[in-house]
């Protein structure tokens, strides 16, 4: 194991206020450290001198709960490919490096304290429409539903979308296509999600667009940056049962979801 | 107050459906006057949440994440166990019951153990009308695997995510719900506080944390989803968040606290690496339907490379020891084997706290890219996290604490000690027994809140008149009060240790003298240790920042609080049972050949504990347990 020895940009900001860049030194760094555990020994350092230690999302540290949010030298979760940041280990940097440490930018992600952003417009997205609607009690048995391998496949595909937020981050236009389209994706190849196909396609696409994200000029840069490699097939799938949509909804109407209980 | 456990008459497979039929009902019309809080938004507490306002009642729920997607059930991985028998390989209820109680090592309650199996196969016809994407076979039938100890294949399973696609579809139900208008969802809200009205549980005091304001919320009934304590040991694979202190809070108004010393530790964990390590990460078990564990025979060959060790030179310990089973004998049996081995100097890799974990004859047979299918993403993982391929050489992997079966003491119908506070999934006692089986924490979380609590929370709610206690009552005042006290008190100690540093020191010493193996002179020396630590703490605590913005050193802090306090609960409870049995193993309780010796003539009860406003004289009250099914037997994988 080495030690490193690295300058960090880490951008503060408190909720409301401007915020700016603090250089702070990260000394004597385990190489075996992950990325979190390195701003850990930095906060713990910061307090240890009377200073305040740096705010960050975080909370499995396995890279599955979608909690953590950096973006590391320009990229969202960092340098390394299908990584989320806390998965991402300092054997990655080298000794004397500058690191520049931000949260997840965009308009639609305001920043709660330095690298904290709220990102409930993801939530709002998905209550827009990302579900089948079957009561608890209500199903039929599982293996009634038959699907093909190839089919449940794809479908885990999409779904394996951790909801973190780095494709919106990654975006110039912090588009958040390659989420809605993963989510929308996966219950509308399947055939439990057929029924509300229509009305759940334009009920998330237009609250993707009331969130005030931005629109999606092909740059693929979402696929590059996301830790679960989701594919922006699934955005050229979602174009495509959007179109679908709203010219059944043009030309023979789509029911919307009633709104406070049916 | 004694405990009464309700356990319906009649014989075991039918006391379930005879309690659903003779269960009150409420009215629709009525229902919607009641409030029922969920407190966690994990597989038991988002599954809760929405089946409850399908029903037609008002819910509120709250997380501490900024998402109930990622309550750490999304982290599980092997999968769901139900009594299908889609594999005709002779599956049924009464089997699954069976391994279950079983595998408990006879330390859990018959009838909820066979209502959980009832259920199992609810489940996954509910994952899969939600569009879970479980894995299939070429016809487009559900695939199954067996896992972890049982010998009929009846996990159901999504890659090695499966509790992230059960909770995206708990999650689905949930915000159906949340925009229907039924739920109303509070994140970044952590628990305080229940408060108690008139000996009921009618609300609880949150902390928003983003604003830091500190509020009251009433409501008609409590539900606790909140998670199991493993990190009282600070390094073990629970989520850095998860916490103790929603139902030490509810302990400490009344609730008891079950078993607290049932642990479970994880076979398959990536090892320690250094002092700067956070959080140990598990690799799913299913790993070792393929993967063959094994140490040097001898000390010569420690520091070696795997390659250089000739088969003729390697002791496959668990396929030797255990030769029905192998190397997929259950949990506390794998993992104290491994210790064992660690313990005589064999262990591999930096610090000789690990095992091999190899492949390599599975990759000769099936390919690495079958292999790669099975468990791609955890071989990703694994190199992620150490540098190293699996591929190419074998796993280093050792055990590290996982789960907790113990929890708040519930009756059949999930309620507490606590009137009106119902307590789910991982936060409550009673399914394990002192050992969880593989892929039976999902099926328990989604069981309680899809299925148990809709039909066992009515008849406590028809005894109580909807709304009739408001956050006006004198008793919120003063439970918001406790709370910002409780909140002030621990920014204004401005003492010179780090939050963390405490939970580090007090993690080390639970895991060294209550973990894996526990006896009286350890014991004895962590319970004066504990509250001499816990002294420290609210005298030499350094809590930054203020209680008015987004402050997670004060999250942490209050959490490590609450760590502080269960952890003398924890070793009163390892110290009270004089018996070796799942999870807790009492070194002076064992057999010659060195397996967990139970003592069923003594202590075949569980102890609930009781909190008397002294933390060292907590009561013990014991609830009996009968085994009318499955009979008394020592728990054999040989």
């Amino acid at each position: 194991m080495s030690l490193l020895n690295l300058q960090l940009k880490v951008w503060r900001q408190n909720q409301g206020q401007p915020g700016h860049f603090q250089d702070i030194k990260a000394s004597q760094i385990p190489d075996h450290a992950s990325f979190l555990e390195m701003m850990d020994i930095v906060n713990e350092r910061l307090i240890k001198d009377g200073g305040d230690p740096v705010a960050f999302d975080h909370d499995c540290r396995e890279g599955i709960c979608g909690m953590c949010s950096m973006t590391i030298n320009g990229i969202a979760h960092g340098p390394e490919k299908a990584t989320t940041t806390c998965q991402l280990h300092m054997r990655k940097f080298r000794d004397g490096d500058t690191i520049w440490v931000e949260p997840f930018r965009a308009r639609a992600f305001p920043v709660v304290k330095d690298l904290m952003v709220d990102r409930g417009a993801f939530d709002r997205i998905q209550q827009a429409g990302g579900f089948v609607t079957v009561r608890t009690g209500a199903a039929p048995d599982a293996n009634s539903i038959l699907i093909g391998k190839e089919v449940a496949d794809a479908a885990m595909d999409a779904a394996a979308c951790i909801g973190c937020g780095a494709c919106v981050a990654s975006c110039k236009n912090a588009s958040a296509m390659l989420f809605v389209s993963a989510k929308a994706g996966q219950l509308n190849s399947l055939p439990q999600g057929q029924p509300e196909k229509d009305r759940r396609t334009l009920g998330m696409v237009r609250q993707m667009d009331k969130e005030g994200f931005g629109n999606c000029t092909n740059q693929y840069e979402c696929e590059a940056a996301c830790p679960k490699e989701i594919s922006v097939r699934w955005i050229t799938k979602l174009n495509r049962d959007y179109a679908l949509a709203s010219a059944k909804e043009a030309f023979v109407g789509v029911q919307e979801r009633a709104e406070g209980g049916d | 107050m004694s405990l009464d456990s309700k356990i319906p008459s009649g014989p075991m497979a039918l006391k379930w459906s005879k309690h659903k039929q003779d269960s009150k009902l409420i009215n629709p019309k009525n229902k919607r006057k009641y409030t029922v809080i969920v407190v966690g938004s994990g597989l038991a507490g988002s599954s809760a949440a929405a089946t409850l306002s399908e029903l037609g009642y008002q819910v509120k729920c709250f997380c501490f994440q900024d998402s109930p997607r990622r309550a750490h059930s999304i982290a599980a991985q092997g999968g769901i166990n139900a009594a299908k028998n889609y594999q005709n390989d002779g599956d049924s209820v009464h089997r699954l019951f069976y391994d279950t109680v079983k595998g408990g090592d006879f330390r859990a309650r018959e009838s909820n153990v066979h209502r959980l199996a009832e259920e199992s196969v609810n489940i996954i016809d509910q994952c899969a009308a939600q569009g879970v994407p479980f894995a299939r076979e070429y016809g487009g039938g559900l695939a199954n695997r067996s896992f972890g100890g049982a010998q009929v294949s009846r996990t159901f399973y999504a890659r090695g995510q499966t509790g992230q696609q059960l909770l995206l579809g708990a999650y689905s139900a949930l915000n159906k719900e949340v925009a229907r208008g039924g739920v109303e969802m509070h994140t970044r809200s952590e628990m305080l506080e229940v408060v108690v009205v008139d000996g009921h549980a009618k609300g609880i005091v949150t902390r928003d944390l983003t604003t830091g304001k500190i509020e009251a919320h009433a409501g008609d009934t409590v539900l606790l989803c909140t998670g199991g304590y493993g990190n009282v040991f600070y390094l073990s694979t629970n989520a850095m968040g998860c916490n103790v202190t929603a139902t030490w809070r509810a302990h400490r108004k009344g609730a008891y606290f079950a078993n607290p010393c049932y642990t479970q530790i994880h076979p398959t964990c990536i090892p320690v690496s250094g002092d700067y390590q956070s959080k140990l990460t598990l690799m799913s078990e299913s790993l070792r339907n393929d993967g063959r564990i094994w140490v040097p025979k001898n000390n010569k060959d420690i520091g070696k490379a795997a390659s250089q060790i000739p088969e003729a030179d390697r002791d496959y310990f668990l396929e030797r020891k255990y030769p029905s089973f192998g190397n997929l004998a259950p949990r506390d049996i794998s993992s104290r084997a491994a210790k064992e081995a660690c313990d005589a100097g064999l262990g591999v890799g930096p610090g000789g706290r690990g095992v091999y974990l190899d492949f390599a004859e599975a990759i000769g047979q099936f390919g690495q890219k079958t292999i790669a299918e099975r468990y791609g993403n955890l071989f990703e993982m694994y190199e992620k996290i150490t540098g190293e391929s699996g591929y190419k050489q074998p796993m280093r992997i050792y055990p590290a604490v996982h789960y907790t079966m113990g929890g708040l003491w519930v009756d059949y119908n999930l309620m507490s000690s606590l009137p009106g506070l119902h307590v789910l999934g991982e936060a409550n006692f009673s399914d394990h027994g002192a050992n969880r089986l593989g892929a039976s924490a999902l099926m328990q979380g989604l069981a309680d809140g899809y299925f148990v609590i809709p039909t066992t929370v009515a008849p406590y709610l028809v005894t109580q008149t909807p709304g009739s206690v408001t956050t006006e009552h004198p008793e919120f005042q003063k439970a918001l009060e406790d709370a910002r006290g409780r909140t002030n008190r621990l920014l204004n100690v401005k003492g010179k240790r780090s939050v963390d540093s405490f939970h580090r020191e007090l993690g080390l010493l639970v895991w060294d003298k209550c973990g894996m193996a526990r006896d009286k002179a350890g014991l004895s020396e962590a319970l004066r240790r504990i509250p001499e630590l816990r002294e420290e703490f609210w005298s030499n605590v350094n809590v930054t920042g203020s209680g008015s913005t987004a402050n997670p050193e004060l999250e942490k802090a209050g959490r490590v609080a609450d760590f502080m306090e269960f952890a003398e609960l924890l070793c009163y409870d390892a110290m009270d049972r004089k018996e070796s049995c799942g999870g807790h193993f009492r070194t002076e309780h064992q057999y010659p050949d060195g397996e967990a010796k139970r003592d069923d003539e003594n202590y075949c009860y569980a102890a609930a504990w009781e909190y008397t406003g002294d933390l060292s004289k907590p009561k013990l009250n014991k609830e009996q347990l009968t085994f009318e099914e499955v009979h008394l037997s020592v728990r054999s994988y040989k």
